[in-house]
């Protein structure tokens, strides 16, 4: 009985997506169009080279270091250079080849390796940096919206909004995670505080776009008698389509860093916020697995930027600078 | 000369003033003691050196500021009512397209807020865009044309709704001379194609005036006067022929005095 309603409700929910999908051949064509275009581009393909080379010369950085700290017994004495190379050895730079190695090894005794928790903490993670994420892009439009139409409501909010800002974010997490947690939100705790910092530099570029309109443009739309409505969909919000994306290319990376700030003080153990706490703490005894939560940190932060400047190049398709 | 036999009067505009007060509390006396009639289906020009309020004109008749005082009326209701009716259409000296928008898209951008129906929006946006002779690109986006089709597809913009009133300010004033002869070519035709429409064209151009309009309004500076009005008797169609017609050097040479008295 509940098989055949799951069942039933999974065929649905098939055909929905086989809608979907219909409806918007033409939008995935394009996409698969811009893709190949992306692929065979030889702009594309330079800097995926450009990429790969300064992540050579990286490597090749960090090892020559290592390898004269090695050679020098960590002071360097060469002419009137005299450098303490300290920093070398392998408790502050673990070799990349340990860091490697600790990603396959278990984490615990008997446990899966150290790559499979870190990859399931950065879902964890993720999770939570994306609904924080969402929920500052919306706060961040919302205020945008109301700013751009009301110069009183603009001058008296924003100091508020500003100050918000400069109250460090380390400050606000634990009292935010107990709020959440007395008002039987505790799940939203952590990505309040990513959408803390995340919907600031949305208002703030969201606002510029909607108010930067050229006074003919909105004359335009008063010859038409349009009403605010049709002003702000057909006019302000398109002409701050790209501005609000500067500002997703800034909170989509912030997100993750505020997730992973707000698993701190609630003690959340499941994502990277935890792993780094937890791994910190054996840091003198191994510290390539604390570098190891670190590059994956990173890769999530990399991640959230690249998907949103796929979707700012698949829809902001007007400008001659974009694609 | 008209477009039509219909002589009825479209504009009435009786002692109107616009005086602007800057920010420091200075008062502009932009336009001082304007009357003019307009008939259904006029071709006016209107011209004059430069701040002699030639756009704050076009601006009041098309509602977009309002009048410190006097009496405006179109269609025999207020420059508001007209509006609010969409019997404007208006074409500025930049194109203002909207960026993000194809060539098609901005065509049907009065129409979307006027909420005509999908069907009707692409058929209208087709038809103005084969009348402005850009069917080809109809998929482009503005950056992707020079400044003539731009203004072509602007022009096309104004019109996809067949408001009964075309107003332009400079419209052709940042185009090669040229491009803004072919321009000029095509709006008459458009003009002569559309019964009843009348267009108010602002210029700095004194032959485009002669060529065009059906009556010219030479304008004086601080304040903003009407310093004449020239009604131009040249027969219509015209064309080449008319560029090269003894009338045609007359009105010019006339209204070159006049603005020459005017900025004196
Ligand atoms: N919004 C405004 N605020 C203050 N003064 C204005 C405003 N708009 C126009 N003016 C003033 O009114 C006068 C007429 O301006 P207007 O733009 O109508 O002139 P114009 O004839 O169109 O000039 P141009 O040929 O240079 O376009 C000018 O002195 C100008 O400074
Ligand atoms: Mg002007």
């Amino acid at each position: 009985m509940i098989t055949s309603k799951f069942e039933k409700e999974h065929t649905l929910r098939g055909v929905v997506c086989v809608k979907i999908v219909l409806r918007y051949n033409r939008q995935t064509e394009l996409f698969r169009v811009l893709m190949l275009k992306n692929l065979s581009n030889r702009d594309n393909l330079t800097t995926l080279a450009y990429m790969i080379g300064i992540l050579l010369f990286l490597v090749a950085a960090w090892e020559g270091l290592k390898w004269i700290g090695q050679e020098s017994d960590y002071r360097l004495q060469l002419g009137p250079i005299d450098a303490d190379l300290k920093v070398a050895r392998d408790l502050n730079m673990p070799h990349l080849r340990d860091i490697w190695e600790a990603y396959r090894e278990p984490a615990q005794r008997n446990g899966p390796p150290l790559i499979e928790v870190l990859l399931e903490a950065a879902v964890f993670t993720g999770k939570e940096a994306l609904l924080g994420f969402t929920m500052g892009t919306v706060l961040g439009l919302v205020l945008a919206v109301i700013f751009v139409h009301s110069a009183i409501l603009q001058r008296g909010l924003m100091p508020f909004v500003v100050a918000s800002q400069t109250v460090p974010i380390l400050a606000i997490a634990p009292m935010v995670v107990i709020w959440a947690a007395k008002a039987d939100i505790s799940d939203l705790g952590v990505p309040l505080i990513a959408a803390y910092l995340a919907f600031f530099p949305v208002t703030i570029y969201a606002l510029r776009g909607l108010s930067d309109v050229p006074q003919t443009a909105l004359e335009l739309m008063q010859s038409y008698a349009a009403n605010p409505l049709e002003i702000l969909f057909k006019l302000r919000f398109p002409n701050a389509v790209p501005y609000i994306f500067t500002a997703l290319k800034i909170t989509a990376p912030a997100s993750v860093v505020g997730a992973v700030i707000g698993e701190l003080p609630s003690g959340i153990q499941d994502g990277l916020g935890g792993a780094i706490i937890n791994y910190a703490q054996y840091y003198t005894s191994a510290p390539p697995r604390l570098w190891a939560t670190n590059i994956i940190t990173a890769l999530l932060g990399i991640l959230f930027f690249s998907v949103v400047a796929l979707v700012e190049k698949l829809v902001v398709r007007w400008k001659a600078n974009v694609n | 000369m008209s477009n039509t036999n219909s002589q009825d009067t479209l504009i009435v505009i009786q002692d109107l003033n616009k005086k602007f007060t800057s920010a420091d509390g200075k008062v502009v006396n932009a336009l001082e003691n304007i009357n003019l009639e307009v008939k259904r289906g006029e071709f006016i020009s209107l011209i004059g050196p430069s701040g002699c309020g030639k756009s704050t004109l076009l601006r009041l008749i098309a509602n977009l500021i309002e009048p410190t005082n006097g009496i405006l009326t179109v269609n025999g209701h207020s420059a508001d009512v007209a509006r609010r009716n969409r019997e404007y259409g208006f074409v500025f000296q930049s194109a203002t397209l909207y960026e993000w928008r194809t060539v098609t898209k901005n065509v049907q951008l009065p129409l979307e807020v006027m909420k005509y129906s999908r069907q009707e929006r692409a058929e209208r946006a087709k038809k103005m865009l084969e009348l402005v002779e850009l069917s080809d690109f109809a998929d482009h986006y503005p950056w992707q044309l020079s400044g003539g089709m731009q203004q072509r597809v602007s022009i096309a913009r104004a019109l996809a709704f067949e408001p009964p009133l075309l107003l332009m300010d400079e419209p052709f004033g940042a185009l090669d001379e040229m491009t803004r002869e072919r321009l000029n070519n095509e709006l008459l035709s458009i003009w002569h194609s559309i019964p009843n429409m009348t267009v108010i064209f602002v210029t700095h151009n004194i032959s485009e005036a002669v060529y065009l309009s059906s009556r010219v309004v030479v304008m004086s500076p601080r304040p903003g006067k009407i310093y004449k009005v020239i009604d131009v008797d040249l027969p219509r169609p015209r064309s080449a022929e008319t560029l090269d017609s003894d009338g045609f050097f007359h009105y010019s040479s006339q209204i070159r005095h006049l603005l020459r008295e005017v900025m004196a």
